[in-house]
């Protein structure tokens, strides 16, 4: 197959079949579908992947139509080529339809490949419910592994069972500490006068999420221009020098080097990304951003991370920071969540992928000037009064309320019942009447019968109520709500209850099997009817072997099944006969003149 | 004074809302007469009003072509001294005598009217037991301390399959409303439509065997009030006939096909739905029999 091609010169594409067509010249690879126009201004040229053609139709050759190919993708377009003449239609039919049916097989494979890929996850699953329900396993052992149902069949009913566990079985994320290890003090060394510093891929971590800038900063010099380690000493110490609250010292250290002084200054890139916060935000209510936010130029006491309050000159405002500004920051990351779920101890790795989620995140928050058109006719819309807008006459459509009785007379309309004489009929009707007005008359005249009724009689109905409703309450038991299933013995009452449950489960499968139109479904129901054979015996041994006093009720419990299992195997001698009929339709019977 | 009548309101005060059988061409042929059936009941209902001295009883008579309310216990016009018409009638009833004649003489005249229709020979049970449940929802409404209703219905005709929606539909109206609906089945064949409303409602179905001993049936059986029927043995039926009838022909079908979507129960396959109006696909069965067709069609040509 591969290098073959068709190629038409005198073919015109049409994109409906009103439309006169374009000349041009056709190319169809294994690959690909190229039209070209003739006319270098139209702009109908056309390329299609083949693996996109879905099927093919065509006019046929003895007809008047002018040969044509009909193409139909899966995105559900058409596409029209009119050939010169039949044969060269013949050929790229013949081609398109080897390249579809060649797609179809890899398609299919891919599919079942994919298929016993998720099995594998949901074997688990299967496994771990089969385990948690006894009853279920009972079945799945009686079936599958006697190869009367395959396991998809089994599991194809049970859907819900599967989808709700694998819900259930997705990870749940672990959000961040809510402590802020970012701060953590050093442990200090009096004697060398060396401050010490503990770094752990989580306090990396955290320092990323609540400080763009030092990430930027990371992304932009570690390793160009100092190693990590540099780095983070460099981190340090401008956390040191925080700490120590001399501002002037930071503000002559931050001079001399332009590193340092990146850590030193307020974060520009939060800045920047608060102002723009704001400046989103709705008027008419939003709760989510406000001046608020904005929590790197609070007004705020003046506290210290450590509780004592400073006072510092104004040129060296931004070497200060404040407690409600870290706790802020720290605040809004943990809720946020963790944003990535990079594991790498690679710090670099870690950096990249906080900024990429913070790229996406700004793209889809940027509002470019439709969108912000957009905002503000939604919130002029959400904002609007009804008193003083325009009555809106909204089309009306009538209500058609149909009279009930209509309802009810059709459905008497259509009786069927045993024909009778209409004159006879009308007649009975006025002679009964005349019976019933003749005793309503009698007993007004004669009052009510004296005796009411004689005491034999009443006896008689006395015992035989007492008689039933003691009989009932051997059968039925005591209590209205218990059933006579409670009352046999635990072995049998489990048989009975499993017998139902296989028998429902085979009557499922083959009641949806029908009706039968590939052999697959014949094979089906040919082992589905034997195991219901099977099953129908066991409920006759059943009855036998159960004790005689119970064995009546027994059976009365047995009896549904055993009608439904009747019912289906009529159905399928019914269906048999049929086919055999119809596959000897065409022949006649011997000895038909 | 209301503490006074909150006090006689026991538990066990009942109002009986009596469905009577009326329908000519039942009695036109059965064992028992219809004066011997009256005087059984109306005897039965003297019993049941001496019960308690706030047990209601309303009578509704169920005809061929109509149904009307004959008696009603809580009228105080009844308590009249009415014409005296017969020796032996207590002036309790005769009141309903009088409304249950001028009932049938009605009841002839609209099923004249109507003509001849070839239908079972049926009672108009959807109608009286819609009826009988407005009552008692204006019973309910009438305030929180109202007797318990329970429906009994006395009846003998067959089931009239082309009821079978209506009579279903107040069925569940009465379920709803936890109104029992006994029977007592007077009749010859088995009644699907009773057997199936006293199961639902939780009310005592029964078919007396002996139609002269009719009175002992009805006070032994129907008479217990609702509160007391949590401690006394009543008789069961060991089954019940569920069987629906179709909406197109109203035959009584075991299997049948139904509507997914308004559970319309059709004996055969139709490609519409008559009650909700929804399209149903095509069936499996036309598709392989239109397919097997064009198969064998290929061959020939």
């Amino acid at each position: 197959m591969a290098g073959e091609q068709v190629e038409n010169r005198g073919v015109k594409y049409k994109s409906s079949i009103k439309d006169p067509g374009t000349p041009g010249f056709l190319r169809i690879n294994e690959v690909m579908l190229l039209f070209v126009p003739n006319d270098p201004k139209s702009d109908s040229k056309l390329k299609l992947q083949t693996k996109n053609i879905k099927s093919h139709k065509n006019t046929k050759e003895g007809s008047s139509k002018p040969p044509w190919l009909h193409l139909t993708t899966y995105q559900g377009r058409n596409h029209i080529f009119e050939f010169e003449n039949y044969p060269d239609m013949h050929t790229c039919r013949d081609f398109v339809a080897v390249l579809i049916k060649s797609d179809e097989e890899p398609k299919k494979a891919a599919v079942s490949t994919s298929t016993e890929q998720l099995s594998i996850k949901e074997f688990e699953l299967r496994f771990k419910l089969l385990k948690e329900n006894s009853e279920l396993q009972r079945l799945h052992k009686q079936f599958v592994e006697s190869k009367v149902l395959t396991e998809d069949e089994f599991w194809a009913t049970r859907k819900k069972l599967l989808g709700r566990d694998s819900i259930r079985k997705s990870k749940q994320q672990l959000g961040l500490k809510s402590m802020m290890v970012s701060g953590n003090k050093p442990s200090t060394d009096g004697r060398t006068n060396r401050v010490t510093f503990n770094l752990t891929p989580e306090i990396i971590f955290q320092i990323f999420a609540e400080k763009p800038a030092v990430r930027q900063a990371f992304i932009n010099y570690v390793p160009s221009k100092m190693t990590e380690k540099d780095f983070w000493t460099k981190y340090f110490r401008a956390e040191y020098l925080y700490s120590t609250k001399n501002t002037a010292v930071a503000a002559a250290e931050a001079a001399e080097d332009e590193e340092l002084a990146v850590f030193l200054k307020p974060d520009e890139i939060l800045a920047r990304e608060t102002r723009q916060k704001i400046r989103r935000v709705d008027p008419t209510l939003d709760m989510e951003a406000d001046e608020g936010d904005d929590y790197s130029h609070l007004m705020d006491h003046g506290i210290q991370r450590d509780g004592t309050m400073d006072v510092v000159e104004p040129q060296n405002d931004q070497f200060k920071r404040s407690l409600l500004q870290d706790l802020n920051r720290h605040a809004a990351v943990v809720l946020e969540g963790r944003s990535i779920d990079v594991d790498s101890e690679d710090t670099r790795v870690v950096a990249e992928a906080l900024t990429r989620v913070k790229q996406v995140s700004k793209a889809d928050g940027e509002t470019t000037k439709d969108a912000n058109q957009e905002r503000l006719e939604r919130m002029s819309r959400v904002a609007g009064m009804e008193d003083l807008q325009a009555p809106q006459n909204f089309p009306l459509a009538p209500l058609s309320i149909k009279d009930p009785r209509d309802y009810f007379e059709s459905q008497q309309g259509n009786v069927v019942n045993v024909p009778r004489g209409a004159k006879g009929l009308k007649r009975n009707v006025h002679e009964a009447y005349g019976l019933l007005k003749e005793s309503i008359v009698e007993i007004r005249a004669t009052g009510l019968s004296d005796p009411l009724i004689k005491p034999e009689v009443s006896f008689e109905v006395f015992s035989s109520l007492t008689r039933t409703i003691s009989t009932a309450k051997n059968i039925i038991g005591k209590n209205p709500r218990e059933s006579f299933l409670d009352r046999l013995p635990k072995s049998n009452k489990d048989e009975v209850l499993h017998h139902w449950t296989s028998i429902q489960e085979l009557l499922r499968h083959f009641w949806s099997s029908y009706p039968i139109t590939t052999p697959y479904l014949h094979t089906k129901v040919g082992k589905l009817k034997d195991a219901m054979s099977n099953t129908y015996s066991k409920l006759d041994a059943m009855k036998e072997s159960v004790q005689s006093d119970l064995r009546h009720q027994v059976s009365l419990l047995v009896r549904p099944m055993q009608q439904a299992l009747d019912a289906a195997f009529q159905h399928y001698d019914a269906d048999l006969q049929r086919r055999t009929a119809k596959s000897n339709g065409g022949e006649r019977p011997n000895g038909y003149v | 004074m209301p503490s006074v009548a909150f006090k006689q309101y026991s538990d066990d005060v009942s109002l009986l809302v009596l469905l009577l059988d009326t329908n000519p061409l039942f009695w036109s042929n059965t064992s028992i007469t219809f004066s011997q059936f009256l005087s059984h009941v109306l005897a039965f209902l003297n019993a049941v009003l001496g019960l308690n001295q706030l047990n209601q009883v309303i009578v509704i008579a169920t005809g061929y072509s109509s149904c009307d309310y004959i008696y009603d216990s809580s009228l105080t016009s009844n308590h009249g001294n009415f014409e005296r018409s017969g020796t032996g009638m207590p002036p309790l009833f005769a009141s309903l005598l009088k409304k249950l004649e001028d009932f049938v003489t009605k009841d002839e005249e609209l099923s004249r009217e109507e003509g001849h229709e070839d239908r079972t020979p049926s009672c108009l049970l959807s109608g009286s037991l819609s009826m009988a449940l407005c009552y008692i929802q204006r019973v309910f409404r009438s305030g929180h301390l109202h007797p318990q209703p329970r429906i009994l219905c006395l009846q003998g005709s067959p089931d009239g399959p082309e009821q079978y929606v209506a009579v279903m539909n107040s069925i569940f109206s009465a379920q709803r409303l936890m109104v029992p609906i006994d029977s007592c089945y007077i009749g010859v064949q088995n009644s699907a439509f009773l057997q199936q409303a006293s199961y639902i409602t939780g009310g005592v179905h029964h078919t007396p065997k002996q139609l002269d001993g009719l009175f002992q049936y009805l006070t032994t059986i129907f008479a217990t009030d609702l509160h007391s029927r949590g401690f006394v043995q009543l008789p069961k039926p060991i089954g019940v006939d569920f069987r629906a009838s179709c909406f197109c022909h109203k035959k009584t079908i075991d299997m049948g096909y139904i509507c997914s979507v308004c559970l319309s129960i059709f004996c055969e396959h139709h490609k519409k739905c008559s009650t909700c109006g929804s399209v149903f696909g095509q069936s499996k069965l036309d598709e392989a029999s239109s397919v097997s067709d064009k198969k064998r069609k290929a061959p020939h040509t």
